[in-house]
């Protein structure tokens, strides 16, 4: 059968000539890439209702038994800025370790970082921002400053044997300055990375990133810190995180991180979607033939759990498309 | 990110960031300014045909039936956004003419790379679809009217899965030999990947050149933005999107369907892409088409500007 089309003047006469394209960059990737699962700590964090802590630990054996390598547990940070992660030491005490699984938990300062150690953790991560505004409004000092306290997080770190990841947020736009250049979010990395942090997340903080803008921040941060550093952390807040996951790939990045679900909305654009969904992130590498580990079935159940005990619906498209929820 | 500041309240509107910081172009013709112009990122067009199809594809697969002075207010307020393609309703059987002579610019075929799905969905076979399409393109060219191509199933089908790319470039070569100016390629499922999707298109292009290709992608399992990506990387220049990502998909219950038109311009635009389209003015008629048919946007530009 046929339909009926109606055509309106165009307003641009002709196609413009096509700028050179090289396909060589579209098959280029890696064979392997670990991907972080945030969903326990940054997806929850995000959450309006609290999630009891059984809870909490069951959804995180659950991402273990889905193969994923690296799973962030929780925040070392006061229960008076951040309900949902009151119960950090319990939760950690409480997951199944599993062997070659690691599980990483947030250390927003020191004393954090000795409760978290005290709590059994063998690897932190700590907060910096490419972003002076950000850093200011969310932690009340200047970059530098931020810096110089995580230093004495990371010579504590490296007597104790404990690793170290980085993160950095706003690297392709901040909810306050707006713009950020790749040259700052390439200082603030390099610095991370020479105070012994041994991977640096690059996050889209609120999303609003492009395929052009991750590779331009790509480039910068390139010419500092070896690829196999880094890893990209991107928001779906405007539809974006799968390309720019995609560009980053295709610049040789092999550290992904996504929450399951996509649990966590965006504080910053009420109504908002948040992370990047590791259902979809699976789906798509292993279209493309990439190695993650990751069994695609397990982890739908541990994001329907998950689902279920928050009473909304999945962000993930393939779990919709799936499910059928 | 880490800790959720509190001074939330104090950050920029979307409104600025939006406008003020150079995401996505900001002008009534939604032409790139100079500055914007030399931003544009190197591997890709400079310019990309977007095909509206959510008064066609888009509500077709809406359970609500939508009232056709809306159906006309949301097709008017598309046309002044600056997209130059929409597809509208209507369904045409093989008596034709009279349609198109109430003033119709433009035709559009279906085939599909898959058997299965051309039995279930025409009821015969590619090869008979393809006898009929024969006489409905050449009655077209004979009358000055141009005729579009579709090729459903083109990464893959919902009976019969995967689909060779022996087919799909068998029934895009035949859809433009017949006379058809553009073939749209589709996804008809969303269960394509940047690799399937790269590998159908390097096949297809050998036969058909890319200015003659368009990719239609569906969302349904979050692939469409990247699928499109490498679409566009690798030199086709239209593409096909629903805006607020209207229609569902038919074969998986509670799942998307097409990609959002609002996000699609959104990439576009973040890469310096030129389209023509006011990104305002299509979320703007996406707010106005899901307040009509009561149901939550499907685009994510949409979802984080307009508070819930």
């Amino acid at each position: 059968m046929a339909t009926v089309k109606k055509v309106l003047p165009r307003r641009l006469v002709g196609l413009a000539t096509l700028r050179a394209v090289s396909t060589s960059s579209v098959g280029t990737f890696p064979k392997q890439v670990k991907i972080v699962e945030v969903g326990p700590r940054d997806g929850l964090q995000n959450e309006k209702n609290i999630v009891p802590t059984p809870v909490k630990i069951k959804l995180i054996d659950m991402l273990s038994e889905a193969g994923l390598p690296v799973v962030e547990a929780t925040s070392f940070v006061s229960p008076k800025w951040v309900p949902q992660m009151a119960d950090h030491a319990e939760v950690l005490k409480g997951i199944q370790k599993f062997p070659g699984v690691n599980y990483p938990v947030l250390t927003p300062n020191f004393k954090g970082f000795q409760a978290a150690v005290a709590a059994g953790a063998k690897e932190v991560a700590i907060f910096g921002a490419a972003s002076e505004l950000f850093t200011k409004k969310n932690i009340n000092c200047s970059i530098d400053e931020s810096l110089q306290r995580f230093d004495e997080i990371l010579k504590a770190a490296r007597a104790a044997g404990i690793s170290v990841r980085g993160y950095v947020s706003c690297v392709l736009g901040c909810p306050y300055e707006g713009k950020i250049s790749p040259a700052k979010v390439a200082e603030v990395t390099k610095k991370l990375y020479s105070m012994g942090c041994y991977e640096i997340s690059l996050g889209d903080t609120i999303g609003v990133g492009t395929p052009g803008a991750m590779k331009d921040m790509l480039s910068a941060v390139l010419q500092e810190v070896p690829v196999t550093a880094l890893a990209v952390h991107c928001h779906d807040t405007y539809g974006q995180a799968l390309a720019n996951t995609l560009t980053a790939l295709q610049m040789g990045v092999s550290v992904m991180d996504s929450s399951v679900a996509g649990l966590g909305g965006c504080p910053y654009a009420q109504g908002a979607s948040g992370n990047l969904a590791t259902e979809d992130l699976v789906y798509m590498l292993a279209g493309l033939g990439i190695h993650t580990g990751v069994n695609l079935q397990k982890l739908l159940e541990a994001g329907a759990f998950i689902c279920q005990a928050l009473n909304r619906r999945t962000n993930s498209k393939v779990a919709q498309a799936t499910c059928k929820l | 990110m880490g800790n959720v500041p509190c001074a939330v309240k104090h950050c920029l509107s979307y409104q600025q960031l939006l406008r003020e910081h150079l995401w996505i172009g900001d002008s009534v013709a939604g032409a790139l300014e100079p500055a914007q112009e030399s931003a544009q990122v190197s591997g890709f067009p400079e310019y990309v045909k977007i095909v509206e199809v959510g008064p066609r594809d888009g509500l077709q697969n809406e359970k609500v039936i939508v009232p056709t002075d809306i159906k006309i207010e949301f097709i008017n307020q598309l046309s002044q956004t600056g997209l130059s393609v929409i597809e509208v309703t209507s369904f045409v059987s093989s008596r034709w003419i009279p349609q198109v002579a109430a003033g119709a610019t433009e035709v559009s075929v279906f085939g599909a790379a898959s058997e299965s799905f051309s039995k279930k969905n025409i009821n015969c076979s590619i090869e008979e679809s393809m006898k009929k399409f024969e006489e409905v393109v050449k009655s077209a060219r004979h009358m000055n009217i141009p005729a579009r191509g579709y090729v459903s199933c083109a990464l893959g089908c919902p009976y019969e899965g995967n689909i060779t790319l022996q087919k799909v470039t068998e029934v895009s070569k035949r859809l433009y030999g017949m006379g058809c100016y553009e073939i749209s390629l589709g996804d008809t499922i969303g269960v394509g990947t940047p690799g399937s999707m790269k590998k159908m298109l390097e096949s297809v292009m050998k036969e058909i050149p890319p200015r003659a290709l368009a990719v239609h992608c569906h969302d349904t399992y979050g692939q469409a933005l990247a699928n499109i990506l490498t679409a566009l990387q690798m030199g086709i220049n239209v593409v096909d999107s629903a805006v607020s990502g209207l229609g569902g998909c038919p074969y998986a219950k509670g799942a998307s369907g097409n990609v959002a038109t609002e996000d699609l311009i959104y990439m576009l635009n973040g890469l310096g892409v030129n389209t023509g389209v006011n990104l305002y003015k299509v979320m703007e008629a996406g707010d106005f088409i899901c307040k009509a048919v009561n149901k939550t946007t499907n685009s994510k530009v949409a979802q984080a500007s307009f508070n819930a």
